[in-house]
């Protein structure tokens, strides 16, 4: 029997898919989603949530635990979860419905389109894993849910950076009258905006950071990283401003223009492919507007990505903090 | 239906009958009219199932044509959109559209659109069409519902082609788990779809022992057998603990031997003259 030598250095692995992104002791709120959601609940009796087996890891059994008359369990079918969702918003109730975000675009998006968006009913769909943020690959790496979703008429679309952002948005979004699509983050969630005079305001941006030499617009967690990374320009006297948009469909347009038609390096991150997201959303809004910027993209490549540790891969495919560092520094001695 | 107080007043099971034939032919009459608009169309299919529509809507359903959004009604959704011309025919007997509107079909700025959407017409509940949808969203309604108190019942219409769809049958399990006895589903089996025979299209049969496999309570009729279809309807809303289909085997163009004898397709073509040749065939066979 032969024996195989043991790596020499130990290396990063996957781990769980419930692996966080949060840095080494950053400061995190457990499962803000469900708990912001079981709250609403005890002051709106229509809201209900329904979940195709992934309550567990979608924050939704937070939920379930709270309020379980008024969860709902319907099978790994996610095409019959929005259709469902649809039913129950067509009777008066307003229902969250959760599963993964590949699942909800990708695999039931004729039933978000058609049932769910084309009546204009108040419905929830909360994808889980959006863009990279799990080392699983491509069946679970929801990169692309954005430019399907900004496509979709009628579509309120939410990128939240942290805790705060979740737990403000999710009253907001019960509230808006039309369907919604909130890009979960899940598990022990990164509290950053604590930090910042900051609400979260359904449909507008917000200026977390002034600065001259640089602005960083940024959704999602990506606008935790363009945080770190201001604060670490600002040592170098790099003066950063970062603008949260956390609201990516309807896009604040005017917010964006303001922002970006200064003389200042403009840069977008996402987390998410650099096809048909806050990049091209910028972009063109830039250019509709007339306001002839060049932008700097930092996002996620036109591939399907690899598996792995997501460390590792947020490295890899420029999304940690050093990568943008870099970038910014890299784009500015040019 | 009956009971002992009331049974003086209650019709009969053949004056039931005898009204719902009379229902289903007028029905079919308007089928007719706003084929001769088009010219062309799912005439076929809405023949087809005018003795369903008659039984569902002139004996089954509770709903107040005036005031099609009443929160206590029963909801009956369409899934197969293009069957919107059937629909519109029995909303047009059932009093909830006027009939003079039917010549409006498929027309620029109608609200009688081809497909069939919530948006453009009274008593619509879903826009139907991209198929496979219908059950999905009668699940939702049916736990919404009773979530909610209610008592109404929720119909969804089908057809054997929809069959295909794996969101069907992801619905069927979703109704039968959650024991929705609020829920029927109305099967149409005229055996037929866009490419051809069902049999040769996709193989759905046995149908009925797939709807049981799934848990729900199944009864399969002759849905041009008005006498069957009530008391299949009957039945259905009287099981409980269980979803009911009704699998109905329908033949398409019913009432109108020129369209039945035709050889078959999902989208049949008439030519100008023969429409008065076929109300006049309808007409005949109603008197028979």
């Amino acid at each position: 029997m032969t024996s195989i030598a043991a790596p020499a250095k130990k290396k990063l692995t996957t781990s769980a898919m419930i692996a966080s992104f949060a840095d080494p002791g950053q400061k995190t709120t457990p499962a803000p989603f469900g708990h912001a959601l079981a709250r609403l609940a005890e002051e709106r009796s229509e809201i209900v949530g329904l979940s195709a087996d992934l309550a567990k890891y979608t924050d939704m059994h937070i939920f379930r635990e709270a309020h379980p008359e008024r969860f709902f369990q319907m099978g790994m079918a996610e095409q019959a979860l929005l259709g469902a969702a649809a039913g129950m918003a067509e009777v008066g109730l307003v229902p969250f419905a959760s599963t993964y975000s590949v699942f909800a675009t990708r695999r039931a998006y004729d039933f978000l389109c058609l049932d769910i968006a084309e009546p204009g009913l108040n419905v929830n769909v909360v994808g889980a894993l959006p863009g990279l943020t799990t080392g699983y690959g491509p069946s679970h790496q929801a990169t692309e849910d954005l430019a399907i979703l900004r496509a979709c008429p009628n579509l309120t679309v939410v990128d939240p950076c942290d805790a705060v952002d979740i737990e403000q948005a999710v009253p907001q979004l019960a509230s808006h009258a039309g369907p919604t699509y909130l890009r979960l983050l899940r598990g022990a969630v990164p509290r950053v905006l604590d930090e910042y005079d900051y609400t979260f305001r359904l449909g507008k941006a917000a200026e977390l950071r002034t600065g001259r030499d640089v602005v960083l617009i940024s959704t999602g967690l990506m606008t935790m990283r363009a945080l770190q990374a201001a604060e670490r320009l600002e040592k170098d006297h790099v003066d950063v401003s970062v603008l949260h948009v956390p609201t990516i469909k309807p896009l604040d347009r005017e917010a964006i223009i303001t922002a970006a038609d200064r003389d200042r390096l403009v840069v977008t991150l996402e987390n998410h492919t650099v096809v048909g997201g806050l990049a091209e959303a910028v972009a063109s809004t830039l250019a509709f507007a007339g306001v002839g910027r060049r932008i700097v993209p930092i996002a996620l490549p036109d591939e399907f990505l690899a598996a792995g540790a997501l460390p590792t891969l947020h490295d890899r495919y420029g999304l940690s903090t050093d990568s943008i560092i870099d970038r910014v520094r890299t784009e500015l001695t040019h | 239906m009956t009971s002992t107080h009331t049974i003086a007043e209650a019709p009969t099971r053949q004056e039931r009958i005898s009204r719902l034939r009379e229902s289903a032919h007028r029905i079919r009459h308007n089928a007719l009219l706003m084929g001769e608009v088009q010219g062309q169309g799912y005439i076929g299919q809405a023949l087809g199932v005018a003795d369903i529509l008659a039984v569902a809507y002139c004996d089954q359903l509770r709903f107040r044509p005036e005031d099609p959004e009443w929160a206590g009604r029963d909801r009956f959704l369409l899934s197969i959109g293009h069957y919107a011309i059937a629909l519109y025919a029995a909303l047009a007997e059932a009093g909830t559209i006027p009939v003079s509107e039917l010549e409006t079909y498929g027309s620029d700025e109608s609200r009688l659109p081809m497909s069939g959407m919530a948006s453009y017409t009274p008593g619509m509940e879903i826009s139907g069409g991209s198929l496979g949808h219908g059950l999905t969203v009668a699940a939702g309604m049916a736990l919404g519902l009773r979530r909610l108190g209610s008592d109404s019942r929720i119909f969804n219409l089908l057809s054997d082609g929809e069959l295909d769809e794996g969101s069907t049958w992801e619905a069927a399990l979703e109704c039968s788990s959650h024991g929705l006895d609020n829920v029927t589903a109305i099967v149409d089996v005229n055996a037929l779809q866009a490419d051809g025979p069902t049999a040769t299209v996709l193989r759905t049969e046995p149908v009925t022992d797939k709807w049981r496999a799934f848990g729900w309570h199944a009864i399969r009729v002759d849905g041009n057998d008005i006498g069957a279809l009530v008391d299949a309807f009957d039945a259905a809303s009287a099981h409980r603990g269980a979803p009911s289909v009704i699998i109905c085997d329908t033949r398409i163009g019913r009432g109108v031997p020129l369209l039945e004898d035709r050889e078959k397709a999902h989208f049949m073509r008439v030519e100008e003259h023969e429409w008065q040749i076929a109300r006049t065939q309808l007409e005949e066979g109603f008197i028979r």
